[in-house]
């Protein structure tokens, strides 16, 4: 089951969630129709759970959000773009192991 | 953190049908295997392996209306899992199957000690796509340059896109990018199509895909994403411009089997050469399944098949070799 420290996007508190000081935002780009995506969603669960305060995980679905997806030129699925203080300090294009996205949110924390 | 104090019955290298189906049955032979997933990766070198990026499989016995590609492999994982396999998300770094027991690193591969000690191993570790290698391809992934049709396609409403190649994998691919994309080439370096007769027949109706015959792509242009691709006709060899935002590329599978060099026995091709019509190498106590030792048939089922196959010899070759069993 998903993570409770996980936040749903959408356009409506996209814009208020990457702006918060503090803590670095990782926002997932995802689709229900893209396998990768299923395979790192429970890797950010974790993260979300063992970092809780110091990193903000967020998840956008792209169905539903594509203009923000197109604003970020998203073009690929999963992209992980990582804000802080609601500028935009990292961009991982495609599924990574755990290892790899805690190491790039070390970068901002 | 090691677990080596422990030697495991099986470990098994490797979560595609192949290894998944390895799992299940050393699993209900009560020989609680560890299986090495693999790491998530955007390539089909990833948990679960080439069918997590594929949508509908229609060939897989037991779904008479198909079944997801990622869906199939959740459901094999579950499977396996429910029997006790021991199932974890890393990447095996080195092996050393010189001596028994086999020993196997995860993460840092000059670790002195091994992270896991084994009596037998399994070898699923699969294939991945063949890359063009052309100058910046891997800059320009995800930048219009995709390992990944079923995860991209979705950006590309409207666009004129390519796919190249000619076997049933670049065929499918080009049918379902057709739901997106106003246009898509089709890039085939012969004048003949690989593919199964269903698919060359799927693509000839299909109204949106253009193919070109005797084209190879040489060349990305475009500074921060792709804008247009160089092609040459392989038969006057004159090179063009097809202006195209999306590439996909589907031109066949090249086997992981870098862990192995050196110590188990390959084709020239680099597959893993089993014993005829057996799963066993050319170590005792080490088996391979799926396509890492198929260059030929490269199905799911055919993998599931030998999987069973090579957890079958495990357990009798354990059996027969292993004195505290």
């Amino acid at each position: 089951m998903a993570s409770e420290n996980v936040i749903t996007l959408s356009d409506a508190n996209f814009a208020d969630t990457i702006s918060a000081e503090g803590a670095p935002v990782l926002v997932d780009f995802w689709a229900e129709w893209c396998g990768p995506c299923k395979a790192i969603a429970p890797i950010l669960d974790e993260i979300a759970d063992e970092h809780t305060g110091s990193v903000t995980i967020a998840k956008l679905n792209v169905d539903d959000a594509p203009n923000t997806a197109r604003e970020f030129e998203v073009m690929s699925i999963p992209t992980m773009i990582v804000f802080k203080n609601g500028e935009q300090v990292a961009k991982m294009i495609g599924a990574k192991s755990k290892d790899a996205i805690v190491e790039e949110l070390a970068n901002h924390m | 953190m090691t677990s080596s104090d422990t030697i495991h019955d099986v470990v098994i290298i490797g979560s595609g049908p192949a290894g998944l189906t390895a799992a299940i049955y050393t699993a209900r032979a009560n020989l609680s295997p560890l299986v090495l997933e693999g790491e998530p990766s955007s390539t089909s070198d990833q948990p679960g392996g080439q069918l997590m990026l594929t949508t509908d499989v229609e060939n897989y016995p037991g779904f008479p209306e198909g079944v997801m590609g990622p869906e199939l492999m959740m459901n094999f994982k579950q499977q396996a899992a429910r029997f006790g396999a021991d199932i974890r998300t890393v990447k095996a770094s080195k092996v050393d199957l010189s001596e028994r027991p086999f020993k196997i690193w995860v993460g840092d591969p000059e670790a002195p000690e091994p992270t896991h000690l084994s009596k037998t191993v399994i070898v699923s570790t699969g294939a991945q796509s063949l890359m063009l290698g052309l100058d910046r391809e891997n800059e320009l992934i995800g930048h219009g340059l995709s390992t990944c049709a079923t995860c991209d396609g979705f950006f590309f409403r409207d666009h004129d896109i390519a796919v190249v190649g000619g076997g049933d994998s670049a065929l499918e691919e080009a049918n379902f990018l057709s739901r997106f994309a106003s246009k898509v080439y089709l890039v085939v370096r012969r004048d003949e199509l690989r593919a199964s007769k269903i698919m060359q027949d799927r693509a000839h109706a299909n109204p949106k895909i253009e193919i070109l015959w005797n084209t190879s792509v040489t060349e990305y242009v475009g500074e921060s994403k792709l804008e247009s691709v160089k092609i040459r006709n392989n038969l006057d060899e004159s090179i063009s411009d097809l202006a195209v935002t999306g590439l996909f590329i589907a031109i066949g599978h090249k086997p992981n089997t870098g862990l192995f060099e050196g110590q188990l026995d390959m084709k020239d091709n680099g597959y893993l050469l089993t014993q005829p019509g057996r799963t066993a190498t050319n170590i005792e106590g080490v088996f391979a399944s799926g396509d890492v030792q198929d260059d030929y048939y490269r199905q799911a089922i055919t993998a599931a098949g030998s999987g069973c196959a090579a957890a079958l010899e495990a357990e009798r070759w354990l059996e027969a070799n292993d004195e505290g069993h």
